[in-house]
């Protein structure tokens, strides 16, 4: 995208089309787009999210051909989805699921970027485009699980717009302009389910810019060394197309696994009973995606300090690209790093239990201690091992690194036996 | 530079300083019907007061009532609890206001400050965790007052927080007795 495009479209009424629209030109640099060839499939995961983010759109559009934002009628709306409308319970069980194979999705590719070293120079502004995008993703998900109107809805929603109570002077106030009246009511549920409506396209808006951030260095790659000449690199056509095909058929098996056979394994039953404003569920939790910042908000026993610190474990993540202190991307190079992004994924799961288990006894203990390690990781782990790390050598060229890694002493390609 | 000169940049200064204040009051009046839309509507500020029998409630008995949208506790107390709530010397208390609409703010939180003079065996107050909202459950916790089972607040038998991440005592809305056993709140 950067630079003017070589490309002349053969045919006469396309090369007048593309000289007022250079949408063909534009298209065929997108395919020809120099990859590295060493990408293994966690570099899957954009095409993948691109994927979920088309699918959430298209069903929810169709669930909102079905659905009423009442609150005398949100509930028995989506029942009448499931149970009237002809395919309803596939839609909603596609649009359902979906939020969290989004998210296991999202998930895994900030992990890739973390452990690659993705975030470093040149594509710092990439990966606070990514971080904007997930905050994006958390807004949506949270509106769109208040509107089928639930017990575990309405206290979600309750809890997380009270967490801007807590910001000082002006918190109450902003409290009341989120809800438009003294509690979660008609008004929230129909301002929410218009936000979720606009959201996912305020996201694929930042995922435009992501992928044009992207283009710019392009892809970084497993080595972390950067491309060094056009041995190093093949066309995103049909090499990285049919890679990136490939794995989302494979994702999708798993998203069809849910969607058939476990569509309400990843949500709680209590959302099966309609909001009741006078009644709080004994155990409220969220949904597993935000199980671990949950655990983060319940370990500080103070209300502002409880609110800064989950907040701050998304905000340190901006930040990110400024801590790491080392010369080297790839943990694949950083011996000690590679240790402590082990832990750092470890602690996260140790979050999320705590974050799925009731604030009493021992898991108070272990949240607070998996919190800190949280904030250690980043603030502290991260820019000290960068300085007195000794890092492995780095192999001079992407393909270097390829030839490297053939067995010695046979060929790089066999005919078939 | 001559006289001329500053006097004229000194002219464009005020010039820009000038269409920019204009420019930004402008846009701020622009976009606050934008957020202002946002804000309780009318018919929302319109569900004002309800009104409550208080004679069929025994004592030891809590009724929960819907104001606003909110729930309401209305609990009428045993002397035990009343002695409870009056044995605790105030500097104990994380919030020490008394949290009461009818009374003006930064009143201490003494257990009379937070019902009605003379009508101490009942506690009315928003049935609202003063932490993220949900709704505590009574007779529960380790001061015999209620409980908030999401993040683990303790209230006393006057409602006021003791322990846990909430930090204000739960409040008391504004209401009164109509008749001898009749009360409106709002
Ligand atoms: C980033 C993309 C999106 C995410 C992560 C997302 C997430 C969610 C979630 C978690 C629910 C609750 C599902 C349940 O428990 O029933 C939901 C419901 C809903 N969403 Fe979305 N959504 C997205 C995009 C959209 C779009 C673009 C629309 C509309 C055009 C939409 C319309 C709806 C409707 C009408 C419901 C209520 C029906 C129901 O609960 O199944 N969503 N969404
Ligand atoms: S809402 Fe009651 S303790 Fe958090």
């Amino acid at each position: 995208m950067s630079g003017h495009s070589t490309y002349e479209p053969k045919n006469p009424v396309a090369k007048w089309f593309d000289k007022q629209l250079p949408i063909l030109s534009m298209s065929h640099d997108f395919l020809v787009f120099p990859t590295p060839k060493n990408l293994n499939y966690l570099w899957t995961f954009g095409g993948i999210l691109s994927m979920c983010l088309v699918i959430q759109i298209l069903t929810g559009i169709v669930l909102a051909m079905h659905y009423t934002p009442h609150v005398d009628m949100a509930f028995n709306s989506v029942e009448h989805i499931m149970r009237d409308v002809n395919y309803g319970w596939l839609i909603r069980y596609i649009h359902q699921n979906g939020a969290s194979m989004f998210f296991i999705a999202v998930y895994i590719h900030i992990l890739r970027g973390m452990y690659y070293g993705s975030y470093k120079s040149p594509r710092e502004i990439l990966w606070i485009l990514g971080v904007i995008i997930l905050l994006l993703m958390m807004a949506t998900a949270f509106m769109g699980y208040v509107l089928p109107w639930g017990q575990m809805s309405f206290w979600g929603a309750k809890v997380i717009t009270n967490l801007f109570s807590a910001i000082p002077f002006v918190g109450d106030w902003v409290v009341t302009l989120l809800w438009g009246g003294f509690t979660v009511d008609n008004p929230t549920l129909n301002r929410f389910f218009s936000l979720h409506y606009l959201m996912p396209f305020m996201i694929a808006g930042v995922v435009a810019l992501h992928i044009w951030a992207l283009h710019i260095p392009g892809s970084n790659n497993p080595t972390g060394v950067s491309v060094k000449s056009g041995q190093d690199t093949v066309p995103f056509h049909p090499y990285i197309t049919m890679k990136d095909l490939f794995a989302a058929i494979v994702f999708l098996i798993l998203f069809a696994f849910f969607v058939f056979y476990k569509p309400n394994y990843l949500g709680h039953s209590i959302n099966f009973e309609v909001a009741d404003a006078l009644k709080t569920p004994e155990h409220i939790v969220p949904e597993w995606y935000f199980l671990p910042f949950y655990a983060i908000l319940r370990a500080i026993p103070d209300k502002l300090g409880g609110v800064l610190a989950m907040g701050g474990a998304i905000v340190v993540l901006f930040f990110l690209p400024w801590l790491d202190t080392s010369r080297v991307r790839s943990a694949k190079f950083r011996p000690i790093f590679r240790q402590f992004f082990w832990l750092f994924v470890i602690n996260v799961f140790i979050l999320g239990v705590v974050g799925a288990n009731p604030a009493e006894g021992w898991w108070i203990i272990v949240g607070q201690f998996s919190t800190a390690y949280y904030f250690l990781h980043f603030l502290v782990i991260i820019p000290l091992v960068g300085m007195i790390e000794n890092p492995k050598p780095l192999p001079a060229s992407i393909s270097e690194s390829v030839l490297a890694s053939q067995p010695k002493g046979e060929p790089a390609a066999q005919p078939a036996e | 530079m001559s006289t001329l000169d500053s006097h004229d940049s000194e002219r464009r200064d005020f010039l820009y300083i000038g269409t920019g204040a204009f420019a930004a009051v402008g846009t701020a009046m622009a976009v606050w019907p934008f957020i202002h839309q946002m804000n309780p509507d009318a018919s929302v500020k319109a569900l004002a007061s309800v009104e409550l029998d208080l004679a069929p409630i025994e004592e030891g008995q809590s009724i929960t009532i819907s104001w606003r949208g909110n729930p309401v506790f209305v609990r009428h107390r045993t002397a035990a609890e009343i002695e409870e709530a009056n044995s605790v010397p105030i500097e104990d208390l994380p919030d020490q206001d008394a949290r009461n609409a009818n009374l003006p703010e930064g009143t201490p939180a003494t257990d009379v400050n937070r019902v009605i003079d003379g009508k101490d065996k009942f506690l009315v107050m928003i049935g609202v965790c003063t932490h993220l909202g949900c709704v505590p459950v009574g007779e529960a916790g380790e001061f015999d007052g209620w409980f908030c089972p999401c993040h683990g607040s303790h209230y006393d038998t006057s409602g006021r927080i003791r322990k846990g991440p909430a930090p204000e005592n739960m409040p008391v809305p504004q209401y009164s007795y109509v008749s001898d056993t009749l009360i409106k709140i709002g």
